[in-house]
Order: C-alpha cells, then sequence, then structure tokens
C-alpha cells in the first residue's frame, strides 16, 4: 500500500497496533474512535470472542478530510496479541505504514511483552520488511496500575526499547497518552512523505 | 442484479407526493410485470429528486416478485465503457449476448446519448432485440427524451415509445413526511416544530433536504444542546459561512489538535515537485491520455526539472490533439484509437493520422464556370441576389440555411454555385465548400454504405466550411439520404456553416419530406427565383449574343425581350437557334431576319432569305417545317433501334 498518491491527491496511512494479549491495543482504538466527531467517524469494525478478547483484528478508518490538498485517511488496526493467532497477525502486518507496539507495563507480563516484541520483528521479517526501517514507538500501557504491579518505565525501556524508538506512558482506558502515541507514531509515518520513496511499505 | 443498485432504494421507503404519483405508480406495474405494461418506461426529472432511487426499487421489487429475473442495472456511462471494452477487447459477441438475455433493463442517466453514434446504433439494435421478445427496458434521465440532443430519430421515437413519466419537486407535505421517515430511519429527535420550520423551507430537491436535515442533526449531537424551531434557518443559514467546528473542537479537543498535528506533518513533508506532477497525472489522466512518463518520474528520488517535463508533456499531447483532429476530420472512428491517447507514441500517431489523410479526398467544390459577375440581375431574381450576396459577405451568419426555388433553368443552380465561389474567392482559398447535385449526394452515400466508408463520406462533407446541395427536391422519398442530411445539416448549422440549397419547389411543397427537415429547411430564408423578366431578358439576349461574338442590334434585343420567356435556359436556346439559323444562311443579324426565324411569317422573308441561299435548301430553313427542339429524343431513337 503506497502512503501517498500524489496522482489521486490522497494519503493513506495504515498503522498497526500490536503486542501481546490483553496489553489494551483495542482499547487504543476505542478511546480513539470515541473522540472522533460524528461527521468524521468511519464503522468501528470489531471481531472479538465472547469475552471480548480480539478474535481477528479491530479496524478503526479515520476520515481526516483535505490537507494541504490530500484527502487523508488513517487506518488503525489492531492484531489479537494471542500466541496463536500468528497468521492473522503477520496478515493485518502487511502493508502497515507504522507499528505502534503497546507493551503491558505489568511486571509479570515481562516475558509476553518480550516474546510479543520479538514476534513482531519475525513477521516484519516474513513481509521482507527491515524491522529497523519501518516507523514504530512503544506504548507502556496500563501505568495507572499501583506501583507495585508494574514495571517503571526505565526499567521496560531497558528490556524492550533496545533501539530507542520514542516511547509513551498511557492509560488507554481513560485516554492519558493514547493521542500522544497516536500522534508520535503519524508523524513518523509522514516524515516518509519526503523520504523519497513516495512508498512506505 | 449487478451490485450497483443500492440495497436501500425500495418502494416502502420511497416517499409518495403528488409529484411522483404517476412515475411510481408506473415503475410498481412495471416491476409487478416487466415487459408487459408500459415499455419502455421513461422518467425524468431534475436532479435528486428520486429517479435513481426509483428505478432501484423498481429493480428489486421485480427481483422478489421473480428471484430469477435477470436484471441489469447501470448508468448509460458505464453501459458505454462495456461497450467501449468489449470493442477494444474485440467481444463484442459476449457483449451482444449479455444484453440479449437480460429481461429487466435498467439504464440511468441516458441524457449522456447525446452524439454518441456507435451507442446509439449499439442501443437502437439491442432495444429493438429487446422488446421485439417483450423484455422491459426502463430509462432514467433529466430531461425528455426530445431534448435530448443529437440522437437518432429511429432511437428516440423507441425511447418514446413507451411511458414517459416525470417527477416534479416534493411539496410541503411530501417534504415533511419525506423528514420524518429519515428521522425514524435514524433514529433522530428534534423539538416539537423543528421538522416543520425545515419542511417550509422550499428545496429544490430530496438531496438538498436530505443535507439540510443531516446539519441539524449534527449540530444537536455535537453541540449537545437540542435545537428549536427558531434556530433551524440561523443554523442553515449560516452553514456557508462558519462550518459547525466549534462544538467539534469542544466536544473533541484530543482529536482536533492531532489533527492539526497531522496537517502540519503533511503540510512540512509533502514535496512540492510531486504534487506538482501528481496534478498534472490527475488532470492529463482525467483527460484520457496516458501518463506513464509522469508516473516514472514520480518513482524517482531526486526531483526532476519539473517544469520542462510538463511543457514537455503537454507539448506532446497538444501534438497528439491536432494530429487526432487532422485524422477524425477525414474518420472520425480514428478518435478512438489509442495512440492519439499515448505521449510516447507520438511517432505511431503521426503515420496513422498521415495513412488516414493519404486515403482522403476533399468534397467536389463549386464549378468555376459559374461565376458571380456573370450572372445578370433583374426585377425577378433581385431578391434572390441581394440575398446571395449578403450571404458571401458573412456566411453562415446572416440566413441559414438559404433555400432558393424557382421552376428549372431559372439560374439557381448558377447562383448557388456563384455563392460558392465568392465565398472561396473571399477567403482566399481557406474554406472547403462542398457543393453537391442531390443526385450526386444520394449516390455518393449508397456506395459509401456499400463499400463500409460511410464514416469517411460523413466526415468529408462535415469537414467542409459550407454546405451547397443542388436539386435538393430529388431527396423526396429517400429515407436513409434524409436521415444523413439531417445529421449533416445538424453538424453544419451547429457549427454556423452556411448552409445553401436549391429546389424546384418550395420545402413546404416537397413531398415525401420528413418533418424535421422540412422544418429545418424553413428556418432559415426561402426565396424564389422568378423567370426572367423583361429587363432580365434584355440584358440575358445582349450577353449572350456577345458570348457568341454575333453583335446583335439593340432592336433585335428589344423584340427579344418582349417575348415571354419561363427560363433562362429558353433564351440560351433562342441565341443559339439565331446564331445557328445565321451562320448557315450566312447572313447577319437584324430584326427582320430575327422575326422572320422565330416567327416565320415576317413581313419579307422570302426575299431577304432566298437570294443569297444557294448552298442551304430553303427548306432547312421553313421554321414551319423544322422542329427545333425535340423533347424526349434519346427514347424515340431507341424505339426506332428496336
Amino acid at each position: 500500500m503506497s502512503l501517498v498518491n500524489y496522482s489521486t491527491r490522497e494519503i493513506t496511512c495504515k498503522i498497526v497496533y500490536y503486542g501481546p494479549g490483553r496489553s489494551g491495543k483495542t482499547t487504543n482504538l476505542h478511546y480513539i474512535y470515541g473522540q472522533v466527531p460524528e461527521d468524521r467517524k468511519g464503522t468501528m469494525v470489531s471481531l472479538a470472542t465472547q469475552t471480548d478478547r480480539t478474535l481477528f483484528f479491530d479496524f478503526l478508518p479515520l476520515d481526516l478530510g483535505a490537507i494541504s490538498g490530500f484527502t487523508t485517511k488513517f487506518q488503525l488496526y489492531t492484531v489479537p496479541g494471542q500466541v496463536y493467532y500468528q497468521t492473522t497477525r503477520r496478515l493485518v502486518l502487511q502493508g502497515a505504514d507504522g507499528v505502534v507496539f503497546v507493551a503491558d507495563s505489568q511486571a509479570r507480563q515481562l516475558d509476553e511483552n518480550i516474546e510479543s516484541f520479538q514476534d513482531l520483528h519475525a513477521n516484519l521479517a516474513e513481509h521482507g520488511i527491515d524491522a529497523r526501517e519501518v516507523p514504530l514507538v512503544i506504548q507502556y500501557n496500563k501505568q495507572d496500575l499501583p506501583k507495585d504491579l508494574i514495571l517503571s518505565v526505565s526499567e521496560l525501556e531497558d528490556a524492550l526499547n533496545f533501539r530507542s524508538v520514542p516511547h509513551f506512558e498511557a492509560d488507554a482506558l481513560h485516554g492519558p497518552g493514547v493521542f500522544e502515541t497516536l500522534r508520535g507514531i503519524s508523524e513518523l509515518v509522514l516524515k516518509r512523505l519526503s523520504a523519497g520513496s513516495g512508498s512506505a511499505r | 442484479m449487478t451490485a450497483r443498485a443500492d440495497a436501500r432504494y425500495r418502494f416502502d421507503n420511497f416517499v409518495v407526493g403528488a409529484g411522483n404519483r404517476l412515475a411510481v405508480a408506473a415503475a410498481r406495474a412495471v416491476a409487478e410485470s416487466p415487459g408487459a405494461t408500459y415499455n419502455p418506461l421513461f422518467i425524468y426529472s431534475g436532479s435528486g429528486l428520486g429517479k435513481t432511487h426509483l428505478v432501484g426499487a423498481l429493480g428489486h421489487l421485480a427481483l422478489d416478485l421473480q428471484p430469477d429475473l435477470r436484471v441489469i442495472y447501470l448508468s448509460l456511462d458505464e453501459f458505454v465503457e462495456q461497450l467501449h471494452a468489449s470493442i477494444s477487447a474485440s467481444e463484442t459477441d459476449a457483449f451482444k449476448k449479455r444484453y440479449h438475455t437480460v429481461d429487466l433493463l435498467i439504464l440511468d442517466d441516458v441524457q449522456f446519448l447525446t452524439g454518441q453514434r456507435e451507442t446509439q446504433s449499439e442501443m437502437l439494435r439491442l432495444f429493438t432485440a429487446l422488446q421485439g421478445s417483450g423484455r422491459q427496458i426502463v430509462m432514467t434521465s433529466d430531461r425528455p427524451p426530445s431534448e435530448i440532443a443529437d440522437v437518432d430519430e429511429r432511437l428516440l421515437t423507441r425511447l418514446a415509445g413507451g411511458l414517459i413519466v416525470d417527477i416534479g419537486a416534493p411539496d410541503y407535505e411530501t417534504r415533511m413526511a419525506i423528514l420524518r421517515s429519515k428521522c425514524e430511519e435514524r433514529g433522530l429527535h428534534f423539538r416539537t416544530g423543528v421538522i416543520e420550520e425545515l419542511a417550509k423551507i422550499e428545496f429544490a430537491n430530496v438531496r438538498e433536504l436530505q443535507g439540510a436535515l443531516n446539519r441539524l442533526a449534527a449540530y444537536q449531537a455535537l453541540g449537545q444542546q437540542s435545537v428549536g424551531a427558531p434556530d433551524v434557518r440561523m443554523i442553515l443559514g449560516a452553514q456557508g459561512t462558519t462550518p459547525i467546528t466549534i462544538p467539534v473542537a469542544k466536544s473533541s479537543g484530543e482529536f482536533q489538535s492531532f489533527l492539526s498535528d497531522v496537517a502540519i506533518a503533511v503540510a512540512q513533508h509533502v514535496e512540492g515537485w510531486k504534487a506538482r506532477i501528481g496534478e498534472a497525472i490527475a488532470y492529463w489522466g482525467g483527460e484520457g491520455y496516458r501518463t506513464a512518463i509522469l508516473e516514472r518520474a514520480l518513482q524517482a528520488t531526486v526531483a526532476p526539472d519539473v517544469n520542462e517535463l510538463i511543457a514537455g508533456y503537454s507539448a506532446a499531447v497538444d501534438h497528439l490533439r491536432t494530429l487526432e483532429q487532422r485524422a477524425t476530420s477525414v474518420d472520425p472512428a480514428l478518435g478512438a484509437d489509442e495512440v492519439f491517447r499515448d505521449p510516447e507514441r507520438v511517432g505511431d500517431a503521426e503515420q496513422l493520422a498521415e495513412r488516414a489523410l493519404a486515403g482522403h479526398t476533399p468534397p467536389v467544390g463549386p464549378s468555376p464556370a459559374f461565376a458571380r459577375e456573370s450572372f445578370e440581375v433583374g426585377a425577378s431574381n433581385e431578391m434572390a441576389v441581394r440575398v446571395a450576396d449578403m450571404v458571401i459577405a458573412d456566411p453562415g451568419r446572416k440566413y441559414n440555411p438559404l433555400v432558393l426555388h424557382g421552376s428549372s433553368g431559372v439560374g439557381k443552380t448558377h447562383l448557388a454555385n456563384a455563392i460558392g465561389n465568392e465565398m472561396l474567392n473571399l477567403s482566399g482559398g481557406a474554406m472547403t465548400v462542398s457543393c453537391v447535385g442531390a443526385q450526386t449526394f444520394i449516390d455518393e452515400l449508397i456506395e459509401a454504405i456499400q463499400d463500409g466508408t460511410l464514416e469517411r463520406w460523413r466526415a468529408r462533407y462535415r469537414a467542409a466550411d459550407a454546405l451547397i446541395i443542388d436539386d435538393v427536391h430529388f431527396i423526396a422519398g429517400k429515407e436513409r439520404t434524409q436521415d444523413e442530411l439531417f445529421h449533416l445539416f445538424n453538424t453544419c448549422s451547429d457549427a454556423g456553416k452556411q448552409i445553401i440549397l436549391t429546389s424546384d419547389r418550395t420545402p413546404r411543397e416537397l413531398g415525401d419530406l420528413e418533418e424535421r427537415l422540412r422544418s429545418r429547411f424553413d428556418g432559415g430564408l426561402v426565396v424564389e427565383m422568378g423567370p426572367p423578366d423583361r429587363d432580365l431578358r434584355a440584358k440575358l439576349y445582349a450577353r449572350h449574343f456577345a458570348q457568341r461574338e454575333r453583335a446583335a442590334a439593340d432592336d433585335v434585343i428589344e423584340y427579344l425581350a418582349d417575348r415571354q420567356v419561363s427560363s433562362v435556359r429558353e433564351i440560351i436556346g433562342t441565341v443559339h437557334r439565331i446564331c445557328a439559323a445565321a451562320d448557315v444562311s450566312a447572313e447577319s443579324i437584324t430584326l427582320t431576319y430575327v422575326r422572320g426565324e422565330l416567327e416565320g411569317v415576317s413581313a419579307a422573308p422570302a426575299p431577304v432569305r432566298a437570294p443569297s441561299d444557294e448552298r442551304v435548301d430553303s427548306f432547312f430553313l421553313d421554321d414551319e417545317k423544322i422542329v427545333w427542339d425535340w423533347p424526349d429524343i434519346t427514347a424515340r431513337l431507341i424505339e426506332e433501334i428496336r
């Protein structure tokens, strides 16, 4: 998928929220969805199981209208976190212009975080994408939980962010950090408009 | 049914009012028994009054009642596109098969038929086939069939052959009903009086009405306050100047600031040169040209010289356009050729245009023998000549068409050709004037049909800047010729090209002439050329004696001019006869001689002639015994031989 189409004057950004199960990817999208004014709201598609776990993926189209003469659309996706949905994850990742890695700040989830982060790299490699090239930000979610349950940002940074990509603390359920994260990834993605290729594949 | 017809278009959500009752009843009747009642059904109305909804509902109902019905719903544009695609892929048979087996064909927006000749003929064939086998056709348009310009008469009669209904703008009650049903559908609630207030505003169509309702709903939802009746006009009136962004900002500050961040990032990172090339691609792509060169440039990582690139591209396109114009003036079918759309194949386009022009012969011009200055003017043809001079001075503007009528031999052909010659002279040879006898016109048409060069034949005449058709009365009863002449006539008069016709009677008196042509002939100026009057006769005799280098005394001319004639040809005949007789008898042309010649009983014919006439038997000069005019001589000769 091309990020910008100069002939039709369209910018389309596909952003994928990646991370282990129950880290709050869908919650991120729900919060964003709730903030979008009526006239820009697409339909949020959520394929969830009865227990509200994402079965396939969530999809939130955001129509940002005309920006600098370009019809700008953001497509936000989440992947199912559970390990056995490997194929779906790989599929959703296809053609992503940017990735938000949503980490669960809870101490007992550290291994899941690391595993999922490695899984992300593996899947990117499957698509032939150099993980160092793709725009990526990390969100440390659930920072609102009691301090004794969670790891501090610096501990998480040590464990996950070996490449020093931008990171954000968040409480996706209530909103803090959600738009900061979205803004962070958007900035990285849009930088690629001038990266020369015109394609962010 | 194809996916295009929106499933929401159903009869139960189509609000019926005074303006559309008839159309709805007709559509229902058709849906219930396709092909049986009104075939074709033609629905027309202004934009946004529910044509598409109605035909969509028709299609759905028909399918609900007979699920195995083959229904095709598409807009005329899509139809044309498919037709062209099938032609370019040479799969016209598949195309025909597809449409010839359809039970209910719904064509939206047929007003775009204007000028699409191939499409029209394909549709004509299709319609004939479908109607012949009792299948239903439904069409919508923004105007009645008779107002769709430049449509083949035969197709038009078919379009209009079934039932034509229109949909009017909704009245107050209908608007109320529409608003109520929309609110119900979308779960919208307004304070009392709001809907009534909104319905009072006279919207030209349902779309605007719906837009206004949406605006109110959005205002109410975002402003978190319910709208009152007095606010309605304020909200709708203020809509143009201040979009409802203020409530948006209130309720979703985070989204707004995200949006402005994105806007800044996009403005920073979008590359100007790419945007410019992108614009060029969008523009030329929209015009139908291949933009591969530009697209390749867009893939480059470094900025090329954009100005030069775009200038080069548009120069190539201009060149292609010129070539296409030249080629289509010979054969319109060439206009569809891909090479004229690809700036990378200018060379091929040049070759194609050249080949086309090589096989092209310009139409026959007026005969130089008929000069304007050799045309004598008298009271009987003064009007025609004066009009002719005006036409020469300002072709196509004043009297178009100019119809010259009069009995045989009064100089119609001469004058028509003279006008053509003068127009040519005045333009310095820049104009092309086609001048043709109606009989030749018919023969050429038949030949073109035979050879399959009809398009080329048409193009020849269309390319000319003026059209002169002599003896147009010959086309009476020739249906196909009248068709062709009709279109040619329209093309010429639309382009402001002068048309001159001659005929032996007025258009009104021409039998077997289609009304549409008759009215067009009558639409310019119809002017009569009478038999030459005395003055004119005198001038003509003088001129024709002079042309034969024979001197004729004034009294001879006077004497001759006094004799009634019905045509110029008769005058020429008389001059020839006198000259011939005088040659034979070696006489000079004097009044007595001429009188003796013409009347046979002169005051002193014998003494004048007899003595000098030794070489020729005087028997042959006896007027009573010599027949100068042999009517129908060919037939007689053939009879003799038999």
